[in-house]
C-alpha cells in the first residue's frame, strides 16, 4: 500500500480528525464524523470524550457503529442518559467542546442546510432534517464540519438555515448570544476552509496536489484564498490502516474517488 | 398485583384505533417493529406517526398505507442514507409532516410526560424551521426579559414501548440506550408495553434503580421476544445492520416493498412466525457475547 494512495473520503476524515484536541468533549454526528472521532481517539486524542446524541457519554466503541445508536456505544461507556438529559444537561448546559457534523449544504458564512433543497412546503429534494444539529451548531463551543467540495454543496446562501454558522457575519452571531462559538473549520476533499474575522469561510489549506483554482471552481461564492496557504500533511500509513482495518473494513464510509 | 398480560394482537385491537397519534418509541434501540407489523395487519389507517427518527418502522407503516402524517426530527435510514418511502410521499405531497429538531421533539414529549403545557429552550439563531412550523413560539423569560423558544406538549393517543424485562403489571426495566422511552410512556394516553421477558415482581424489586417505567402508566403488557428486529435489544440481540442496508435497496422499488410486506408482514401471523421465518442463521448472526455488569448491593434494611 503506497502512502500516496487514499480516497477523498479518507482524506477528509483524517484531516478533520486531526482538528480534535486530546481531552475534547465531542458530540459525534452520524456517518463520516463518527469515523473521524473514532480515528482521533485511536491516534492523537486518547482522552477524547465521545458523546452521542442517543444519550451515550464517554463511548469506547469496539467496532465501527453504523448508526449513532449502536449497542457497541453503550458497552463500556461512562454513562447512558435519556436524550432529553443529553441535550439539556450536556449540550444546553455548555459541557460540549466540539460539535462534529456533516451537512448537505454549507454557505459562505458557515450556515448549514440539512433540511430541504427548494421550497420548504413543496420540496424539490427532502433531506433528513436537523436531528441534533440545530442545537449542536448553536451551543457546542466550536464546530468542525466536513463535506465534499462541490459547488452545489457550497452555495453563496443556503436554501434553508437548519443550523447557524455566523448567520450574516460574526456580528449577527455575537448579537444572538449563543453558548457556542460557531464553525472552527470546514474540511473538504480539496482543503480546509476557516472563518476570517468577518465570519466568511476562506481557503486556508490545500491537501497535497490540490490547487486553489480547483477549490474556487467548486465553491458557489467568490472564495478568498488565505496568504500564506498551508498544505496539509498527507495521510499517514497508520491513519489509513486504522480506518481501513479497524474502523471500516467493509468500506461503507470510505468509498470515494481515489 | 393485577395482570395486564395479553397478546400483542389483543393489545393493538384494544388500544390502537384508526386516526390515532402513535409514538412507537426507541432511538435506534428497542424499536417495536412487531407492534408496527401488527398494526399493519389489522389495517389501521389515518395514523399520525410521531417519532424523533421515523426509521424503517414508519417507512414500512407508510408503505402499508397506515399513515396520514409524520412528526419527526430526523428522517433518515440511520447510518445508511435516505428514508425513501416517507421522503417520496412527502415530496409527492401525499403525506403531511410536522418537523422539529431532536431537542424540540423530545422537549415536546418531556412537557407531555410531566403535565406541563410547553417546554422552553434556549434560542439557536437558526430560525427557518421555527418560521416553517407554527408550533414553535417565543415567550419572554419573566426573570431575565430574554426570549426563549417554546414547543407544546406532545400527548400521543398511544405510546408503544419495548423493554428488556417487565412484570405482569408493566413495571419495566431497560438498559442500554434509553432514548425517549420514559418520556413517551408518561406522555401517552394509553401505553402498550412489549417485553423480551416477563419476570416475577421480585426480579424488578431486586434492582429498583433500573425500573424506567412504572406499571401505573402501563395499560397492556405483551411478551414479544425479538420484537425489535431489525432494531436491537441491548444484551439480547444485535442490530441487523445488514437489513438496514438491504432496506435501502428494497425501498427503491414500490413493487418490491409490497412483495416484502406480503412476505414478512401479511404472510406471518405474529412475531413468533416471523422469527421462525428469519431462521436460525439470522438469529445466530445477531447473537452477541455476554458482558454483564457488576451487581450492586442495595443492602438489607
Amino acid at each position: 500500500m503506497s502512502e500516496q494512495s487514499y480516497s477523498s473520503s479518507e482524506l477528509m476524515i483524517i484531516n478533520s480528525a486531526r482538528l480534535l484536541r486530546d481531552g475534547d468533549v465531542v458530540l459525534v454526528g452520524v456517518g463520516q464524523p463518527n469515523l473521524a472521532c473514532n480515528l482521533a481517539r485511536r491516534t492523537h486524542a486518547p482522552n477524547l470524550v465521545m458523546i452521542y446524541e442517543a444519550g451515550v457519554v464517554g463511548a469506547q466503541p469496539a467496532r465501527l457503529p453504523l448508526s449513532i445508536g449502536d449497542p457497541t456505544l453503550v458497552s463500556g461507556a461512562l454513562s447512558v442518559c435519556s436524550m432529553y438529559d443529553l441535550f439539556a444537561f450536556y449540550l444546553q448546559r455548555g459541557c460540549v467542546d466540539v460539535g462534529f457534523m456533516g451537512g448537505a449544504q454549507i454557505d459562505r458564512f458557515g450556515n448549514i442546510n440539512a433540511t430541504v433543497i427548494g421550497d420548504y412546503a413543496h420540496p424539490k429534494v427532502r433531506l433528513p432534517g436537523s436531528g441534533g444539529s440545530k442545537e449542536i451548531a448553536a451551543w457546542a463551543k466550536r464546530c468542525i464540519l466536513l463535506t465534499p467540495h462541490q459547488k452545489r454543496r457550497f452555495p453563496e446562501k443556503v436554501d434553508f438555515q437548519t443550523s447557524a454558522g455566523f448567520l450574516s457575519g460574526r456580528p449577527e452571531r455575537e448579537a444572538a448570544k449563543l453558548g457556542g462559538g460557531g464553525p472552527q473549520a470546514v474540511v473538504t476533499d480539496l482543503g480546509i476552509l476557516e472563518p476570517d474575522e468577518t465570519g466568511e469561510l476562506v481557503l486556508t489549506a490545500l491537501h497535497p496536489g490540490m490547487t486553489a483554482e480547483q477549490a474556487k471552481a467548486n465553491t458557489g461564492w467568490e472564495l478568498k484564498v488565505n496568504d500564506p496557504l498551508r498544505v496539509t500533511e498527507p495521510p499517514t500509513g497508520e491513519e489509513l490502516r486504522i480506518l481501513r482495518e479497524e474502523l471500516d473494513p467493509s468500506g461503507i464510509y470510505l468509498k470515494g474517488a481515489a | 398485583m393485577q395482570s395486564k398480560l395479553m397478546s400483542l394482537s389483543e393489545a393493538v385491537q384494544t388500544y390502537v384505533h384508526s386516526g390515532d397519534t402513535i409514538y412507537a418509541a426507541g432511538f435506534t434501540h428497542l424499536i417495536p417493529f412487531a407492534a408496527a407489523h401488527e398494526i399493519i395487519r389489522q389495517g389501521l389507517k389515518n395514523l399520525t406517526l410521531a417519532r424523533a427518527t421515523p426509521d424503517l418502522i414508519y417507512d414500512q407503516m407508510t408503505a402499508a398505507g397506515c399513515a396520514r402524517k409524520v412528526i419527526f426530527s430526523y428522517m433518515g435510514n440511520p447510518g445508511v442514507g435516505s428514508l425513501r418511502i416517507v421522503r417520496a410521499e412527502i415530496e409527492k405531497g401525499n403525506l403531511e409532516w410536522e418537523e422539529y429538531s431532536h431537542f424540540a421533539m423530545i422537549s415536546r414529549l418531556q412537557a407531555g410526560a410531566t403535565g406541563l403545557p410547553f417546554m422552553p429552550m434556549n434560542p439557536t439563531a437558526a430560525v427557518d424551521l421555527e418560521q416553517a412550523n407554527p408550533n414553535y413560539r417565543k415567550v419572554t423569560d419573566p426573570y431575565s426579559g430574554n426570549e426563549v423558544v417554546v414547543v407544546p406538549a406532545l400527548i400521543p393517543d398511544v405510546s408503544i414501548i419495548h423493554v428488556q424485562r417487565a412484570d405482569a403489571d408493566g413495571n419495566a426495566q431497560i438498559w442500554g440506550i434509553i432514548g425517549e422511552q420514559k418520556e413517551a410512556a408518561f406522555a401517552g394516553r394509553r401505553v402498550i408495553l412489549t417485553a423480551e421477558e416477563i419476570v416475577d415482581e421480585a426480579v424488578i424489586r431486586s434492582d429498583p434503580n433500573r425500573t424506567l417505567i412504572p406499571g401505573i402508566v402501563v395499560d397492556a403488557v405483551c411478551q414479544v421476544p425479538f420484537c425489535s428486529h431489525p432494531s436491537y435489544t441491548q444484551g439480547y440481540y444485535d442490530r441487523d445492520n445488514k437489513f438496514y442496508l438491504e432496506w435501502d435497496k428494497i425501498s427503491q422499488d414500490p413493487a418490491g416493498v409490497q412483495t416484502w410486506l406480503d412476505e414478512w408482514v401479511y404472510g406471518v401471523k405474529d412475531r413468533q412466525e416471523y422469527m421462525q421465518k428469519l431462521g436460525p442463521e439470522v438469529q445466530a448472526r445477531l447473537k452477541i457475547a455476554s458482558r454483564p455488569s457488576i451487581p450492586v448491593d442495595y443492602g438489607q434494611y
